[in-house]
């Protein structure tokens, strides 16, 4: 991948001939009207760097900051504009310029991009800190300090964000090989991702458990390196194929019928290993192999014929809205196989949420790099669901899950968010253990 | 631009309604069309038509052009700025004013979204017609200075048909209201004629009145295809021949569906030469008739097959699949340089055929599709423009186009515009006096030419 906008492939840009078909599905030019806040305005900008006509400026890092990442675009541009590629290029020009620097960011870059999550053990432990923390009496005293204004407001948003970290990793619940008790169909390997592993291991347990009722043999390393998406969205393009080849090495595509992700923002990522490594001789095939296996699990398990739970994990019908993640909806182009996952549940009744595949406002970091924006995308999303009367929302990405948990419970509503994964998971086990609530 | 028009137009606006920053003038400098750029040097967003005015009369007393912009979809270089003009946006004017289902009519303001005309119409049983593929992004005052034509153009005309009133602010920053909501009304010149297709040239158009039609009771959507694009050519003529006016007859050739299918991924038959997209509307009974001989006539003609939508989700897939061709062509290359030549219907069959021929002798690749029950097609050249040699032979290939589109009695341009982009040809197809004739009426209304000055002609 190319690591500036002046390098990069001209026809990349070329592509977008101006047409204005993605305006409408750009939450950000849906909010100002400005056609710098749009696709098609910033692709224009780009070009614009790429041509020499413009510096990397901070309105530029503003725009591109500004931007969600949430590939819209993407699927709505006829013209098949490669959006994904042309903003991870400018945000790499952007901190290779240095506009955004400053010593607090710079440290907040390097402890997260450079050290927890190159370091997996490390991740680790910085969640059983941060469980530590959640546990003791400590987070409540510092909520405290924010209600008197004693710490920043930025800290205290972050702190309503991060994640409640879950009780055990998923080293400590999923063994490295689990196999069906009935005939073996396939072998897969299954990623189990950094947030996700910190804040929700058990849909990790869930996804392996559902494979395996679908005779997958599951293999799970204990210790997995980060995927690198989070790096690649924020302008690392050399760690993020740093660590695309540690786990091509410890994962080796040959060996699996499907590798399986199961948060929408890690497999957007992990599908396009290949364009990341294209230039590596000892790599690019592996990696071009390694894309052709990857596979989200709800498309998985469409494409291997998902058998219908016969039991139902909930006593009662339960109207269930599905919220897509952008980058399961758009990065993947997953976008009927959850559904139809929903389908298969006895007793759920699936109602279609207004805007389902308009971004919710998570967005990776952008929650708290722009609270503003993020938090009217979450508001519209909240009314869309109110408006669905849906007693369950079912999302499969953690950042949505967060996200929409706390708006949610911030305005008091009883809704829950469940991921599809563990909706049937609970069904399976219903089924061999019925008189065990799930 | 000079600090004491920016701070003018500041004090006016308010400076969240003023850009300056390169940042924010780069992404003006262009529209739809392949190859037109400039950088502006100021964008405006004005609320009301008297904010218009204020704005066009603080840009006369500078001396600067003004560039009228919608949402800057336009394919012939019509909101294309010239260098350090004032850009004078309309998007945020996007209210619907009133409908009125006693007099079927509509009043928006001229940033409304094409699209929302007719949901809003909808919601009272009522139908506005015009649809371009641009619909979800264009402005109705875009579509005003363009006269845009659309899918159902056959039946039910393009946007002059609906045009019943205006408000339309002069170069000289005077506001005037023109036509009514009258049915009939010949007092005097028809004005707002003049204004629909004028390209931004003759006024700002900041208000429209538009007519409604009760909204068809049943439709029914047709897909045939063919091995010979000779035959969809036919076909379509058998079809008008058979005193049949179907509200949409659509056409798209090999590449073209080849791209679409790429996109939409909805299924279209990819091996063949072409496919006509058909609807008919109106009286269920009629509808159910009309359909039936469609299919029959198209059979007769030689389509291999004709398919018929399930459901209104199949007829909308179809309908914006179609609508998604031109941008889609721009799959295969880099450069997508589009056409928008119409000839008298009779003559369609030779003309595709014409095309198809050059862009052979020239050796370049052209995807063809367009609004074939209108004559209008879109033959739309693949090529890149940074490759010298081949942009000459696009050149040459487009002469020849437009050489034999007059020869045949058509025309440059049946609803783009001439803009920037088909200039070079305007004199050629009107001749001298009537040419003359449309410059007088340009230095009529503006003398000091103001607006969007080098469009039309120079
Ligand atoms: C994918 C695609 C499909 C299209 N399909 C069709 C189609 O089927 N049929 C068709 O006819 N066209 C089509 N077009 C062309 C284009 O969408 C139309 O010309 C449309 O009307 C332009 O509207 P706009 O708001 O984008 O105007 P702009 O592009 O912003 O402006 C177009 C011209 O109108 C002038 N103008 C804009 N607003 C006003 C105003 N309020 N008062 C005075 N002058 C004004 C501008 O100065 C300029 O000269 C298509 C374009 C695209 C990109
Ligand atoms: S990104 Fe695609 S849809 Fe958007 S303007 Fe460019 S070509 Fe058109
Ligand atoms: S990624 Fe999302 S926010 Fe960014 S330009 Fe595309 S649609 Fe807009």
């Amino acid at each position: 991948m190319a690591g500036s906008l002046k390098q990069l492939d001209y026809s990349i840009l070329q592509q977008c001939m101006h047409c204005g078909m993605c305006l409408p599905t750009c939450p950000t030019f849906d909010a100002t009207k400005r056609e710098r806040s749009s696709p098609r305005g910033r692709i224009a900008l780009m070009r614009a760097v790429a041509d020499g006509e413009m510096e990397i400026t901070r309105g530029f890092a503003d725009e591109m900051s500004y931007c969600l990442g949430c590939l819209a675009c993407q699927t709505a541009c006829p013209a098949g504009v490669d959006y994904a590629q042309l903003f991870e290029t400018a945000r790499a020009d952007i901190e290779k310029s240095g506009i955004n620097a400053s010593p607090l960011r710079g440290f907040w870059r390097f402890i997260t991009l450079r050290v927890l999550f190159m370091r997996p053990r490390l991740l680790r432990m910085a969640g059983r800190l941060l469980r530590l923390y959640q546990g003791s009496g400590l987070e409540s005293f510092t909520k405290r300090l924010h209600q008197m204004r004693i710490l920043p407001a930025e800290l205290g948003r972050l702190e309503a964000l991060s994640p409640r970290i879950s009780d055990r990793f998923s080293n400590e619940m999923i063994d490295p090989v689990e196999r069906p008790g009935n005939d073996i169909r396939f072998k897969v390997a299954l990623l189990t991702g950094c947030v996700q592993d910190l804040a929700f291991s058990e849909i990790n347990r869930d996804t392996a458990d559902v494979l395996l009722a679908n005779g997958c043999e599951v293999h799970t390393p204990p210790v997995q390196s980060c995927c690198g998406s989070l790096h690649s969205h924020n302008g690392e393009p050399i760690l993020a194929a740093e660590l695309a080849r540690r786990m091509i090495d410890q994962l080796p595509p040959d060996d699996y019928d499907a590798i399986i992700s199961n948060a929408g923002g890690c497999g957007s990522h992990l599908r396009h290993y290949g364009t990341l490594l294209e230039d590596d001789p000892a790599y690019a095939d592996k990696a071009r192999n390694w894309d052709s296996k990857l596979r989200d699990i709800h498309e998985w398990l469409v494409e291997i014929g998902c058998r219908a739970p016969f039991s139902s994990a909930n006593p009662d019908s339960m109207t269930v809205a599905y919220h897509e993640s952008c980058h399961l909806a758009h990065g993947q182009k997953v976008t009927q196989q959850p559904r139809q996952l929903l389908q298969l549940l006895p007793g759920v009744k699936l109602v279609e949420l207004k805007e389902s595949s308009w971004c919710c406002g998570s967005a990776g970091i952008y929650s708290i790099t722009q609270p503003e924006q993020s938090a009217a995308l979450l508001d519209r999303k909240l009314k869309h669901l109110q408006d669905s009367g849906a007693a369950v929302l079912a999302t499969s990405n953690p950042g949505c899950h967060l996200q929409i948990e706390s708006g949610l419970k911030a305005i008091g509503s009883p809704i829950e968010v469940i991921q599809p994964v563990t909706l049937l998971a609970r069904s399976y086990r219903q089924e061999t253990s019925p008189s065990i609530s799930p | 631009m000079r600090e004491s028009l920016v701070q003018a137009l500041i004090d006016l606006l308010g400076s969240e309604r003023v850009l300056t920053a390169i940042e924010d003038l780069i992404p003006y400098g262009f529209d739809g069309t392949a190859t037109f750029k400039a950088t502006p040097g100021a964008v405006v967003f004005p609320n009301t038509t008297e904010e218009v005015s204020a704005c066009v009369r603080l840009a006369n007393d500078a001396g600067i052009p003004i560039v009228t912009r919608g949402s800057g979809t336009g394919l012939s270089g019509g909101s294309v700025p010239t260098d350090h003009a004032l850009v004078i946006c309309l998007v945020q004017m996007d209210r619907i004013l009133s409908v009125d289902p006693r007099n079927l009519t509509l009043r928006a303001q001229a940033g409304v979204i094409t699209a929302k005309l007719d949901e809003t119409a909808a919601e009272h049983g009522l139908f506005y017609p015009p649809d371009p593929g641009s619909l979800r992004i264009s402005t109705i005052g875009g579509n005003v200075a363009e006269n845009s034509g659309g899918l159902r153009g056959l039946k039910y005309g393009v946007t002059r048909n609906y045009v019943m009133g205006m408000e339309v602010v002069l170069p000289d920053g005077r506001i005037v209201s023109l036509g009514n909501a009258c049915v009939k009304d010949v007092a005097g010149y028809s004005m707002k004629d003049l204004f629909v297709g004028s390209e931004g040239t003759l006024g700002i158009v900041t208000e429209v009145l538009l007519k409604l039609l009760p909204r068809p009771l049943a439709r029914r959507t047709l897909l045939a295809t063919f091995d010979r694009m000779e035959d969809a050519a036919e076909t379509v003529s058998s079809i008008i021949a058979a005193r049949i006016i179907p509200c949409t007859l659509e056409f798209l050739d090999r590449i073209t569906i080849g791209c679409v299918e790429d996109y939409a991924k909805i299924g279209l038959p990819t091996d063949c030469e072409a496919i006509l997209l058909m609807e008919t509307d109106g009286h269920p009974a009629a509808v159910e008739d009309e359909a039936t001989r469609m299919v029959e006539i198209a059979r007769t003609h030689g389509a291999r097959e004709v398919q018929i939508a399930q459901d209104e989700q199949e007829a909308l897939k179809l309908a914006s699949a179609r609508r998604s061709a031109f941008s889609a062509l721009a799959r295969v290359r880099p450069t997508t340089i589009l056409e928008d030549i119409t000839v008298p219907r009779s003559a369609l069959a030779e003309m595709v055929s014409f095309i198809a021929a050059t862009a052979t002798r020239h050796g370049l690749m052209v995807g063809t599709f367009g609004h074939m029950g209108d004559g209008n097609l879109h033959p739309t050249f693949l090529t890149d423009e940074r490759d010298e040699e081949e942009m000459q032979r696009v050149h040459l290939a487009l002469e020849a186009i437009v050489e034999k589109t007059l020869s045949l009695g058509g025309t440059i341009t049946g609803e783009h515009g001439v803009g920037l982009a088909k200039k070079p040809w305007l004199k050629q197809q009107l001749g001298d006096a009537s040419y003359e004739l449309m410059r007088t009426v340009k230095h009529a209304l503006d003398p000091h030419n103001r607006l969007n000055p080098g469009k039309i002609f120079d």
